[in-house]
Parts: structure tokens; C-alpha cells; sequence
């Protein structure tokens, strides 16, 4: 019984891959597990494996073109098995092409009308669709609450199955009207054994979600600036330098830790929006944003808030060094809660950085510089830094992004705050 | 040695049933299980006791054969066979589970595994070897529960003169006198059985009645037909001077204030079930337990330790067989990164299947009462329902509690023929929270004992037709 090879999800957000090589021809013997061919996803080089045992009979995609997750890329079969049934049914979905944009060399079978068998790897199916507002699925349950409450089920998603409005749906639209300001507390949620806290969407949330994205896009992003003086944050790192090389922290470092400690206070901004819900997390993964030779990928500091600043610069550098070196596995580069990207190295004075959904937010540092400001009266020359914050306004207010900043310009004018 | 995506500690149905999950799921698996697969529901469990509970039935209804104009001649019964034909259902339900796993390439590895470094197991095979696989993406430990005795009762299970169920199902033949300590769903069913077989049984429990997480008027319902039968229910009673004898138990019952002597040739403990954790490394691999003893877990079904899941019984009570079905899908689908629901626990069917059989999903109405809730009860006994009548099994109703305002379905709970069966129509419906109308909407085929359902609705909403 022959084993269809299909392009696999390997990692978290992958939706197709590019066949970088065969490491078997057509016609070697492979066993359950055998390394099959390299692939590379939208972040790194993976290995695809073998599901079954026999012999690689078919290859339907060349090295270097690249198909769709979920697309058959090869058959493995027992040495004489008839194929054409198979091949003729599936070849159809395995809509290859080469990087190049010429055709791949896949055969193709004119005669081959049937649908393709059942994918034996099934791509993740996306969170629950919106209901379209026309035809708004709904619970009778729901429906009787709406009427009662007075709740328009045309303007809400619903969070069951298929996007259907239930009973949860409802109550937390009510609890909305009376308790909106659950959603602009500044503390953190009370800790529990979970990771993250889902809210489903109140009423005013999703009205400002849609009127914000019908205006600018599907991200309503707005951006904040300051500048931050950060002459106590140098002299602290001088002096720590001063103990000696193993106490050496990067300015970015102190920006890091600073970031975390603060978005454990900002359960808001620490979030991720997911169309239906927002998901308030009561752990920070920090990304933090790397360009490499190949372009810009953003791996992830766990539970950052919680590790010192040697860790938490130890960890930077590694993960730094191997997202150059494209050594990062995907569990390294998923998962961020929020993100910060750093050009200060690059002297951008100031810049806007665009946020990674479903993150809801993202820092941008510019570079540090010696500039002359008024102190008291008197001129003085100070440290100062320019960061802006672009926030997703669905989830993050002005005024909360503001006191977030202005959190985090408490933190590193008065490093000791660090430590407290 | 080898490796593998996910690797399941134990083959019961959460674990076997997360294991070919999560093969459709393009994941490599392997479960690792000593004994047979499909663990205790499929071994010792659900599916022999359901076996037996045939029996039982077929011996109640042959009874009153003659009144359907079937005449039988002398009855005789015999607990071996019927045991022994438990047996083969359970093995080939057993054999089922083997064939799953290779139709879905499950590799299952024959041995008792222990927790190692990182994601690694560490296997002692059943012919001594040991070895080691490990898994990259997650393990997941579904060792479920066990029997165990009543020691505080004097009650430690000696496998001869007292005995669990695991026992009971391997009984040659029914003893003459049992006591049932424990009269939950296996105390029940097992009373069931055995009173149908010929044994004198005395069925004890401590708490006010029996099933005592049912309804009260389930319980009431099966004390009363139970009784009617033979059995001797007794509720609200407290044990002391137990002396357990080689041939004979000897204890004395305390009911309401009154003292007596029940000796008995055996005693079967029925109170619950404990956890397997032991000896399978979780402290050493910072699996933390909660403070009833199961393996802490979050909603996404992970442990303490990352990488590491629980599913099943040893995840947290209800433990039900379908409850870990549904919790080794869901594992598999998160594990395989694939889309997945979160579980419903405020769902989930309990079903006893005693004669009457008890199924029931929510809340019953004393918890109603306690929660505050503005309810209104429907309720329509099997005795005015057509078809019961037809087949002369009228004992038990249908009741449903449903919100006072919105209609919506709070609990139900149904006593009699074919009980655990029928809740599923009001457990598709509470899921999908359609309300009593909606249900009443329905057109119900006559005659059904589904009808009774209709008709419970409707007199929820004060217009009952039939009774």
C-alpha cells in the first residue's frame, strides 16, 4: 500500500515550503523515519520525514520549487506497485511551482478530474471564522438572551463553533456595557495555573475594532513617541562594567528588561488579538527583532519579566547568534507577547516599527546620543533616547500605551527600579 | 530505542484514543502499556461489567417470559459462563484497539515506562529488557486509576474475601451473600448482577442514598426498584467491628441509630479509585500533583513539567472513560498544533447500567436550589409512555430543569429502560443550547421512548399532553 509523502507543517505558521533537496532518488529504499528531503519553511531549514516503509517511487517536486502545506510532494511504494491511480487522483492538488516561477517538472495528468484523497496531514484549520454578518449563526439559547438584553447579533462574532454567537457570547457583551473597566485595570491579572487570560470581545471593543480598521487598514496601528533620558541608565551600566567583563550588559539589554518588567504591570499591552477575543497573557515572551542575511526574524525571550539581567543578556546574545547563523528551531521564534526592535546600532535617530500579529503592540529604539537639554533652567548635556511604541488600537487605548511608556521612562531614568 | 513525535504513557482510552488522533494527525506515536490495550474500561471496566449487566437482564426479563406468552422451563444460571463470555468481549474489544493501532501505524511498545531526561522514557519490556525511546515534540501520561480498599473500615482488599471489582468480573461463580460497600455506579451495577444470580446482597452506602451524585429522585427511584427485587439498600449507614475472616466477613451496620450483625461470605469495596502516579518518575521530572492526588494540569492538558501532558483519569475526576477519549483528542490537536475545541466538563454524561439504567447531564435540582437558580422541572414517568408499556419495562421517568425565563436546558436526568441511550438527545441539545422549545419543536417518532422526553419538556412548560 503505497504512503503519499505531503509537504508538512513544520513549523507553527508555515504554509508552504521550498524543497531545498532530496537526500533520496527515486528508486532507494526508505524506512519509516528516513530523512526524505530538506525543507525550507518561512523561517528555517527542516528535515521532512518519511511516514511509511518502501521505496521512494515519485518525486513530484524539484529541488527548489516550492508547494503548499498539505500538497503532495512525493509516493513511497512498494517496487512495482501500480501508481497511476493515485498519481492521477492527486497530482491536481500538489500545485507546484519553481522559485523561478517556471512550472515544476511534476507529471501531470490531463485525465484526472477526482479529488484528492483525504490529506493525511491536515494544515491547522484557522480559529473560528467571523460569522458574516448577514447570515449570523447563532444559539436559540443566544438568540433569546440577545432579545432580552437588547444585544444586536448582526454587529457580534460569536465564539462557538464556525464562529456561532453562544450563550458566553452574549453574557460577556452584556457584562461589557456595565463593566468596561475590566478592560483598562492596570494590574495584573490575579495568577493563576494558566498561561494567558481569554477575554471574549465586549461590545465596545468590537465597535472600535471595526470603525478603527475600516479607517486605517487591518491593523489600526497609531504610534507614540518619547525620549527618554537615559544618562542613570549608562552610569549604572559604566559602573557595572567596572566590576568587571562578566558584568558587561548592552544598553538593548537594560532596554529588555526594563520592557518586561513593565508589560507585567500591562496586561493590555502584553496581548494578542484573535479577532474573536483578546487573549491577556500573565507570562511575557519577549521578541525581540534580528535582521539576519536573509531578513528579519524576531526570536522570543520566555517568561523575560521573571529573569535577571545577566540571563536575560546571555539569552539575547545566543538567540541572536543563532537566528544569524538560521539555527533557530521553531519553538525559539514563536510565542512572543510582544516584540521590540532596536536600530540604534544603525544611528536611525527615530523610526516606527510594524507590529507582528497577533501581538498587539511593538517598540522601536532609536539610536542613543549625547544631546544638550534644559535641566532646571541650565543647559546640561544628557543621554537621550528616542523610542516609539505602535500600538494596536482594537486592544491598546492611547491613554494605556501612554502610561506604559511613561512606566517604562520611570524604569530607565531610575535603573534602580530594576532591581526594586 | 527510537523516537518519536508523541509518546503515551498508558493504553486506556485516553491514551489510545489520543494515540490515533494524533497518527491522522501526521504525528509519529507510540504508546507504551503493559498490560492489554484499552486499559481498565476495555479490561476491567466498563465493557465486561456491560457484558455482565446482559446477563443479568436477559435472567430478570426471562422472569416474566411467561406473562409475554413464552414459556420457559427451569432456569438455571450459571456466573462462570457468563464471566467467561465477559471475558471474550473484553479481549475482543481489546484486539479491536490492537487492529486500530496498526490500520493508524501506532507502534505499541509492551512494557512498563518511568520518566526520564528531557522527553525520554525509560522501558522495561515484558520480557525484561530495557530500553529507552524518546520523544521530541511531547509525552503524554495517561496510567488512569486503580481499585483500592476501604482500610479505615477495616476494609483492606485480600482478593478473596474482599474484593474490587477488578475480582468480581473474574468471579467462577456468584458467592451466597455479598456485601457492596460503596453504592455508587459499580456498586450499583454490581448489585444488579449478582442479585440477578442468585447472591443474597446487602448494598451499603454512607452517604443519605444511594448513587448519591444523582438526582434524588434517581436514587430514589432505584433504591425502590432494587428493593422490589431483593436487595438489601442501605443508605446513610456506618460501618464498625469489621473481622474479616478466610470464608466470611463479619461487621456490624449502623442505621439510623440501630445497630446490627451482617455476616457475609464476601465484601466488595465500590468506594472509587486512586490514581496510578506511583513509580513512573513524575517527581523526579517535576510533575507536581494537586492536593487530591492527581497530576496538576492547565487547560491546555499540560503538566508542571514542559512537554510533559496528562490525560484521563490521572488528569483529575470525572473519571470517565469518554471524559479521557475526549481529552486525548484534544491533547493530540495540540500537541500536533492543529485546530482543536476547548472540552466542555459541564456536559459530560454520567450513566449507570443497573436495570433501571441512570444517565444524566447538568445539574440536578438540589444543585439548582443551592445555586439560586430560577428553574421549572418536567417530569413524565416510563409507566404512561407507549412503547415502555409494550415491552413491560415501566419503571422510571424523564426529568428535565430547565432556566425559568430562556428555556435553556439546565439538567436532565432519566431513569429506565434504555437510559443511557436516550440522555444523548438532551445532551446534543445542551451542547448546542437549544431550549425546551426547541426540543418540543422536534417531531418524535411514535411510539418511542423518546417520546418521554418530548413530553417531559413539555411539562416544563406546563402543557404536557399524555399524563
Amino acid at each position: 500500500m503505497a504512503t503519499k509523502v505531503f509537504m508538512e507543517a513544520l513549523s507553527p505558521t508555515m504554509e508552504e515550503g521550498r524543497l531545498v533537496k532530496w537526500n533520496m532518488r527515486e528508486g532507494d529504499v526508505v524506512k519509516s523515519g528516513d530523512v526524505l528531503a530538506e525543507v525550507e519553511t518561512d523561517k528555517a531549514v527542516m528535515e521532512l520525514v518519511a511516514r511509511g516503509d518502501g521505496v521512494l517511487r515519485k518525486q513530484l517536486v524539484t529541488e527548489g520549487a516550492t508547494a503548499p502545506v498539505g500538497s503532495l510532494v512525493g509516493v513511497i511504494g512498494a517496487a512495482g506497485e501500480d501508481l497511476s491511480a493515485l498519481l492521477g487522483g492527486t497530482v491536481a492538488a500538489a500545485s507546484a511551482t519553481a522559485a523561478g516561477g517556471a512550472p515544476a517538472s511534476a507529471p501531470t495528468t490531463p485525465s484526472a478530474p477526482a479529488p484528492a484523497g483525504p490529506i493525511a496531514v491536515p494544515i491547522a484549520a484557522p480559529a473560528a471564522a467571523p460569522a458574516s454578518a448577514s447570515t449570523s449563526k447563532s444559539s436559540p439559547l443566544a438568540r433569546r438572551l440577545a432579545r432580552e438584553s437588547g444585544v444586536d447579533l448582526a454587529a457580534m462574532a460569536g465564539s462557538g463553533p464556525g464562529g456561532r454567537i453562544i450563550k458566553r457570547d452574549i453574557e460577556a457583551a452584556v457584562a461589557g456595557g456595565g463593566a468596561q473597566s475590566a478592560v483598562s485595570t492596570v494590574h495584573r491579572p490575579p495568577s493563576t495555573v494558566s498561561d494567558f487570560t481569554d477575554q471574549p470581545l465586549t461590545l465596545i471593543r468590537k465597535t472600535i475594532a471595526r470603525r478603527l480598521a475600516e479607517s486605517i487598514g487591518p491593523i489600526p496601528t497609531f504610534y507614540l513617541t518619547a525620549e527618554f533620558d537615559m544618562t542613570r541608565t549608562a552610569e549604572m551600566r559604566a559602573s557595572l562594567l567596572e566590576q568587571g567583563e562578566e558584568y558587561r550588559v548592552s544598553f538593548n539589554d537594560i532596554i529588555l528588561k526594563a520592557t518586561a518588567t513593565a508589560l507585567a504591570r500591562y496586561p493590555e499591552v502584553n496581548a494578542h488579538w484573535l479577532g474573536d477575543k483578546i487573549r491577556f497573557f500573565n507570562r511575557v515572551h519577549l521578541g525581540m527583532a534580528v535582521a539576519t542575511d536573509d531578513g528579519l526574524i524576531v526570536p522570543v525571550i520566555f517568561d523575560a519579566d521573571r529573569k535577571g539581567l545577566r540571563e536575560l543578556s546571555a539569552e539575547s546574545k545566543a538567540l541572536a547568534g543563532k537566528a544569524r547563523a538560521r539555527k533557530l528551531t521553531p519553538e525559539e521564534y514563536t510565542g512572543s507577547t510582544f516584540s521590540v526592535s532596536n536600530l540604534g546600532m544603525m544611528q536611525i535617530d527615530e523610526f516606527t516599527a510594524i507590529i507582528n500579529p497577533p501581538e498587539c503592540g511593538i517598540l522601536a529604539i532609536g539610536a542613543l546620543e549625547d544631546k544638550p537639554v534644559v535641566i532646571n533652567g541650565a543647559l546640561a548635556v544628557r543621554k537621550r533616547l528616542r523610542i516609539t511604541m505602535s500600538c494596536d488600537h482594537r486592544v491598546i487605548d492611547g491613554a494605556i500605551g501612554a502610561r506604559f511608556l511613561q512606566d517604562l521612562r520611570r524604569m530607565l531614568e531610575n535603573p534602580l527600579m530594576l532591581v526594586f | 530505542m527510537a523516537n518519536y513525535d508523541i509518546i503515551f504513557l498508558g493504553g486506556g482510552p485516553a491514551g489510545y484514543v489520543g494515540a490515533i488522533r494524533a497518527s491522522q494527525l501526521g504525528q509519529t506515536v507510540a504508546v507504551i502499556e503493559r498490560e492489554g490495550l484499552g486499559g481498565t474500561c476495555v479490561l476491567w471496566g466498563c465493557i465486561p461489567a456491560k457484558a455482565l449487566l446482559e446477563s443479568s437482564h436477559i435472567a430478570n426479563r426471562l422472569k416474566h417470559a411467561a406473562e409475554f406468552g413464552v414459556k420457559v422451563g427451569d432456569i438455571t444460571l450459571d456466573y462462570g459462563v457468563a464471566m467467561k463470555r465477559s471475558r471474550d468481549v473484553s479481549i475482543k474489544n481489546s484486539k479491536g484497539v490492537e487492529f486500530l493501532f496498526k490500520k493508524n501505524k501506532v507502534t505499541w511498545i509492551k512494557g512498563t515506562g518511568v520518566l526520564g531526561a528531557g522527553k525520554s522514557v525509560k522501558v522495561t519490556t515484558a520480557d525484561g529488557k530495557s530500553e529507552t525511546h524518546t520523544a521530541t515534540k511531547a509525552v503524554v501520561i495517561g496510567t488512569g486509576s486503580r481499585v483500592r480498599g476501604l482500610p479505615q473500615a477495616g476494609l483492606e482488599l485480600n482478593k478473596t474475601t474482599v474484593i474490587s471489582s477488578d475480582e468480581a468480573l473474574v468471579l467462577e461463580k456468584a458467592p451466597a451473600t455479598l456485601a457492596i460497600v460503596g453504592a455508587g455506579a459499580v456498586g450499583c451495577e454490581f448489585a444488579d448482577v449478582l442479585n440477578a444470580f442468585g447472591t443474597k446482597v446487602t448494598l451499603i452506602e454512607v452517604m443519605p442514598r444511594i448513587l448519591p451524585l444523582e438526582d434524588e429522585d434517581a436514587s430514589a427511584e432505584v433504591a425502590r426498584a432494587f428493593r422490589k427485587r431483593g436487595i438489601d439498600v442501605l443508605a446513610a449507614t456506618r460501618l464498625s467491628g469489621t473481622k474479616v475472616g478466610k470464608d466470611r466477613v463479619t461487621m456490624t451496620v449502623e442505621v439510623s441509630g440501630e445497630k446490627k450483625e451482617l455476616v457475609v461470605d464476601m465484601v466488595l469495596v465500590a468506594t472509587g479509585r486512586a490514581a496510578n502516579v506511583e513509580n513512573i518518575g513524575l517527581k523526579e521530572a517535576g510533575v507536581q500533583l494537586d492536593d487530591r492526588g492527581f497530576i496538576k494540569v492547565n487547560e491546555k492538558l499540560e503538566t508542571t513539567a514542559k512537554g510533559i501532558y496528562a490525560v484521563g483519569d490521572v488528569a483529575g475526576p470525572p473519571m470517565l472513560a469518554h471524559k479521557g477519549e475526549r481529552e486525548g483528542i484534544v491533547v493530540a490537536e495540540i500537541i500536533a498544533g492543529a485546530h482543536h475545541h476547548p472540552i466542555n466538563y459541564g456536559n459530560i454524561p454520567n450513566c449507570t447500567y443497573c436495570y433501571p439504567e441512570v444517565a444524566s447531564i447538568g445539574f440536578t435540582e438540589a444543585q439548582c436550589k443551592e445555586k439560586k437558580l430560577d428553574y421549572k422541572v418536567g417530569k413524565f414517568p416510563f409507566s404512561a409512555n407507549g412503547r415502555a408499556r409494550t415491552s413491560g419495562e415501566t419503571e422510571g421517568f424523564v426529568k428535565v430543569i430547565r432556566d425559568a425565563k430562556y428555556g435553556e436546558i439546565l439538567g436532565a436526568h432519566i431513569v429506565g429502560p434504555h437510559a443511557t441511550e436516550l440522555i444523548h438527545e438532551l445532551l446534543v441539545a445542551r451542547q448546542n443550547e437549544f431550549t425546551v422549545e426547541e426540543i418540543d419543536l422536534a417531531i418524535h417518532a411514535h411510539p418511542t421512548l423518546s417520546e418521554a422526553i418530548a413530553e417531559a419538556v413539555l411539562d416544563s412548560m406546563g402543557k404536557m399532553i399524555h399524563a
